[in-house]
């Protein structure tokens, strides 16, 4: 009994699985949508993938409340310096600024962050921010706990250069890959695309990712034969 | 790296000493001191046109119920309340503090309190007290632009919701709400539901009992609904009536209005050296 209460109040992290890649004139970035305290599932369409700017996302993994108050700080940083530039922020700026709240207070906070985001004069660029704050700007890169699986993945599949349908379809493709393999991943897929036209959102539910070795098809819930007015009586 | 942090000047903010302390007296085998807890089951969900939040109404201390009819659902502001979990204290003090910071607000600013302003103050709140504050809270309201409901963490993180569970009770209540869930209730099938969510927390959460609160938020208006199901009277009263042995003192109570025996000056001078 007391296990069940410890759970409930342990801290709500993000299991997660988190990406970015830069494909031909922008980025893709793709996160699952599971947030676990202990072992429940505290809300399982969370939307991990945050602005900063118009032109800057970035994707929290680990500790909800610290990534949520990390992304809130650089957020307001981000402001003040866009005011004071004249012009909207850089993706390296932002994600230096990242780096600094993250290094600067790494013994306090357990957040890996990827940076994204398209600008005018680098075009599309990704950062991966991982534990100790260092700082990875990588044409892809992957975070969370359901990446383990997505190494090996990413390695065979990567290729420079690819169009914006395939960079779209082939972060689908990982995050569920992760998803079937990393039980603190789960729930729907949600991506974020960021080019010079702007950005746009997509959601992908659960029953319409592939399915992989050994899964079975989502079935709709037994409960939707009972009508909710008069159930069937339980017969001996 | 521990000397550094010795001979270093303290530079403010909550100082997390006697919280390691208290770590450590629990590892040799000290008994934590009993608190008042809210087992709790506390929900709310979003419908057509507003919020409805709902909670029981048992206290705890340890394995015995010491409030069989406390209230869970605080004010924050006439349009958001905050239904609390976890330590009694905690949620009541938090709840009081960013109520009055609210209130301020809107004395300064002279519009509605916002959802997302209770928000940030709480979730700020915990975070700096990086989960000591042990208070798991529901938060919902109906302010300019819209309806919201946001469940807050003890370590300060918030998620946004359709409808949302917290407490010991939270996966009884929660089985109730996926099942039964959709968009665009009306106001009694979304209380209905509230109702049900809470009765089985009530009813298979040993942390959660006694009554169903129900405060339902819309635009303009709100109704708090205290008591509003009682699903466990009390079913045995002894005929024989209780009374105490021949040797109990049973003292008369009488209240003296002290204006009877005192002479009230109203509206006098001001008092003067």
């Amino acid at each position: 009994m007391d296990s069940i209460y410890n759970d409930l109040n342990a801290p709500h992290s993000m299991g997660t699985t988190i990406i970015g890649v830069t494909y031909d004139g922008g980025v893709v970035l793709g996160a699952d949508s599971r947030t676990s305290t202990g072992m429940y599932v505290a809300n399982r369409a969370s939307d991990k993938i945050t602005q900063l700017t118009d032109n800057v996302y970035i994707c929290r993994s680990g500790s909800a409340a610290d990534s949520q108050v990390l992304s809130d700080y650089v957020r307001y940083y981000l402001h003040q310096h866009t005011i004071q530039l004249g012009q909207p922020a850089t993706v390296k700026v932002a994600a230096n600024l990242v780096r600094m709240v993250s290094y600067n207070n790494k013994n306090m906070l357990q957040t890996g962050l990827i940076v994204g985001g398209w600008d005018k004069y680098e075009g599309g660029k990704i950062y991966g921010i991982p534990l100790g704050g260092t700082l990875l700007e990588q044409p892809f890169t992957i975070g969370g706990s359901g990446s383990s699986y997505l190494y090996g993945f990413f390695d065979q599949v990567w290729k420079e250069g690819m169009t914006q349908d395939e960079a779209e379809k082939l972060v689908v493709k990982a995050v569920s890959l992760a998803i079937a393999r990393d039980g603190a991943s789960g729930g729907v897929v949600r991506t974020v695309t960021i080019n010079k036209d702007g950005v746009s959102r997509k959601f992908f539910p659960g029953n319409t990712l592939p399915l992989w070795h050994e899964e079975l098809e989502a079935k709709d819930s037994l409960l939707d034969g009972l009508s909710a007015a008069s159930p069937e009586p339980m017969v001996s | 790296m521990s000397r550094f942090e010795e001979s270093a000047p303290a530079r403010g903010g909550f100082s997390f000493d006697l919280c390691k302390r208290n770590e450590m007296l629990m590892q040799k085998g000290l008994k934590p001191s009993s608190y008042l807890k809210t087992g709790t089951t506390i929900v709310g969900l979003v419908f057509q046109d507003g919020v409805i939040l709902g909670a029981d109404t048992r206290a705890t201390e340890g394995p015995i119920v010491a409030d069989k009819n406390c209230e869970k659902i605080h004010y924050m502001a006439p349009n958001i309340y905050c239904c609390g979990a976890g330590t009694a204290a905690d949620t009541e003090a938090v709840t009081d503090m960013v109520s009055s910071q609210l209130k301020l607000h809107r004395f300064h600013t002279g519009r509605e309190s916002r959802v997302v302003t209770a928000l940030t103050l709480l979730k700020s709140h915990l975070f700096s007290y990086q989960g000591h504050v042990s208070a798991a809270l529901v938060l919902g309201g109906v302010d300019v632009t819209g309806p919201h409901l946001h469940t807050i963490y003890p370590h300060g993180s918030t998620d946004t919701l359709p409808f949302a569970t917290m407490g010991s009770g939270s996966l009884a209540a929660m089985a109730i709400f996926e099942s039964k869930y959709r968009e665009g209730l009306t106001r009694d099938e979304g209380v209905k539901l509230v109702a049900e969510a809470i009765c089985s927390g009530i009813f298979n959460d040993l942390g959660s009992g006694s009554n169903v609160d129900v405060c339902v938020i819309t635009k303009g208006n709100r109704e708090y609904l205290r008591n509003y199901m009682l699903p466990n009277p009390r079913t045995y009263v002894s005929e024989k009536g209780y009374s105490f042995s021949k040797k109990t003192e049973v003292l008369l109570t009488k209240i003296t209005p002290l204006r009877e025996l005192v002479e009230v000056i109203e509206g006098g001078d001001a008092m003067e050296e």
